[in-house]
């Protein structure tokens, strides 16, 4: 029969305490339940897809993506649902303008800066400034180049901007449309190990678009070389962030499919930047002194080149 | 308290008064229905409101008027005289000239609405109409330049003039976003004021090049 003593409520000593008074006793340990999937992953993990992991950060793969179905849950009629793409801050925009400038090898764009809180803000401004930056640096570097020429009167080539704003715009939403349709095809056929939303192509397309900025204000100096080479600078640039985002996306894919869609997207990508270059900025003129040609009758006739 | 007794009011003063109470104010009626009033009174009231506003853009302290009675009235007298004094820009063709009157009327209202659904998508607490206000009003600086541009360009078209013209419209540029600015970034939470002001400075600076670039036929 239990006394009254046993039934009173009694205090346990803490478990260093007890286990230092009693040290064979049986203990049991809780781990923290992220360790397990990293240890098992480790073990089982051919080397090669080392690298995978890296790029996945699969430490938190399955808690982000526990919160992103937390995160967008209000109906889609309503604001607060578009209130989430924009759930960023200055600091974080600024980190991934950076990450798409600076492209780290081996990084991933989407894993790295994204982490499942794909903004529209970026993207959306972006290309607004894009559209503009390329109008006025066209119309500019067109009056320096024409600038002294008797005949040439200065437009200011207003319907240009609606021309670009229609180009950068489709570029920016379709192309990830496309390519996430094609994406979404491809997983229904091969198990991929990494897939993107929507917004996450968008927003990885819309923050690639960055350097095209600074480019198209150094498009103002006239000479063919130097706006060449800028061309293959940025391309270089924002080219590697697209490659290095969705090569791991189709890399388990057939081969040929892989490097097809690939270079799709970087082909795609250099065609925006020459067609801009060809489209807004007219080619500089070669600045020959004019040549005087006489002419078999005594008169000098003057030739411009 | 005997002698209080004895006090009795004759009956040949008359009492007089009102028993109900003094209201301080007119009563309510009075002040909500302005059927009755002279029309001339309706519009000096709305312009007088309007001119107020037009003082506190220019001189931008943090006054809470121009927030809290919104009125589109300026905005729209603003924009459509900007977009009146930079129509007959010069063209050789119809497509390469400067922007039409619709285009520059679609720029300034359509620029304004996204940048307050922006900033209210980036989590602002200031409403719709209030943010249309202040960035319609601010406007005011870009239109007395581009009043000075075409009074510049009056007198001449050469290099002085294009110097002088980008003086102003500069100066009157940093007096818009400034403006507007100080209007506009108290109602961001602090640590995304710089998402907020990027697109206004955007919209200012087209503003501004619409007004420099134009040139006269």
């Amino acid at each position: 029969m239990a006394t009254v003593d046993d039934l009173k409520f009694q205090e346990f000593d803490d478990a260093a305490n007890l286990l230092a008074a009693n040290p064979d006793a049986t203990t049991i340990s809780i781990d923290e339940p992220g360790e397990i999937p990293k240890n098992r992953h480790s073990r089982l993990q051919e080397p090669g897809r080392e690298e995978d992991d890296e790029l996945l950060g699969t430490d938190d793969s399955d808690k982000t993506e526990l919160l992103a179905g937390q995160k967008k849950s209000a109906p889609f009629w309503t604001f607060e649902y578009y209130q989430t793409f924009f759930d960023v801050d200055t600091y974080q925009v600024l980190d991934r303008i950076k990450g798409s400038v600076f492209p780290v090898p081996g990084k991933n764009f989407v894993r790295l800066y994204i982490r499942s809180n794909p903004d529209l803000y970026g993207p959306f401004w972006i290309c607004a400034t894009l559209v503009f930056t390329i109008a006025v640096s066209g119309n500019l570097s067109n009056f320096f180049i024409h600038l002294g020429k008797p005949t040439y009167h200065y437009v200011p080539e207003f319907r240009k901007v609606s021309i670009a704003a229609t180009t950068i715009y489709a570029y920016a939403w379709l192309v990830p449309l496309a390519l996430w349709g094609f994406l979404m095809w491809r997983n229904s056929k091969v198990m991929n190990i990494v897939s993107y939303s929507f917004l996450e192509i968008v927003c990885v397309y819309g923050y690639s678009l960055f350097i095209y900025i600074p480019t198209a204000i150094l498009w103002i100096i006239p000479q063919k070389v130097v706006r060449w080479v800028l061309v293959m600078f940025s391309l270089c640039l924002s080219g590697s962030v697209l490659v290095m985002t969705f090569w791991p996306a189709v890399r388990d894919d057939n081969r040929r499919i892989a490097l097809a869609t690939v270079g799709t997207i970087v082909l795609l990508h250099a065609l925006l930047a020459v067609g801009c270059l060809a489209y807004f900025f007219d080619a500089p003129e070669l600045d020959f002194p004019a040549p005087i040609i006489p002419v078999h009758n005594g008169t000098a006739v003057i030739t411009k080149s | 308290f005997a002698g209080l007794a004895d006090v009795s009011i004759s009956e040949d003063i008359p009492v007089e008064g009102e028993i109900t109470v003094p209201v301080g104010s007119r009563s309510p009626d009075e002040d909500y229905s302005t059927l009755d009033e002279p029309v001339k009174d309706t519009i000096m009231r709305d312009l007088k409101a309007v001119g107020k506003k037009f003082v506190h853009v220019m001189y931008p302290k943090k006054s809470s008027a121009l927030l809290r009675d919104w009125d589109l009235w300026g905005p729209l007298v603003l924009c459509v005289s900007l977009a009146l004094m930079l129509q007959g820009g010069s063209a050789d063709s119809k497509d390469d000239g400067g922007p039409q009157f619709a285009e520059v009327f679609v720029i300034i209202w359509f620029g304004a609405v996204v940048i307050t659904i922006n900033s209210k998508l980036l989590g602002g607490t200031i409403s719709f109409f209030q943010s249309l206000c202040v960035l319609g009003y601010c406007v005011l600086p870009l239109t007395v330049a581009m009043l000075v541009c075409r009074l510049v360009l009056l007198a001449g078209s050469g290099t002085v003039s294009f110097i002088i013209r980008l003086i102003v419209v500069v100066a009157m540029f940093g007096w818009s976003t400034l403006a507007s600015t100080a209007f506009l970034a108290d109602s961001q939470p602090p640590n995304r004021k710089a998402l907020v002001v990027y697109p206004i400075f955007l919209f200012y600076f087209v503003i501004s090049w619409m007004i420099l670039t134009f040139t006269p036929q």
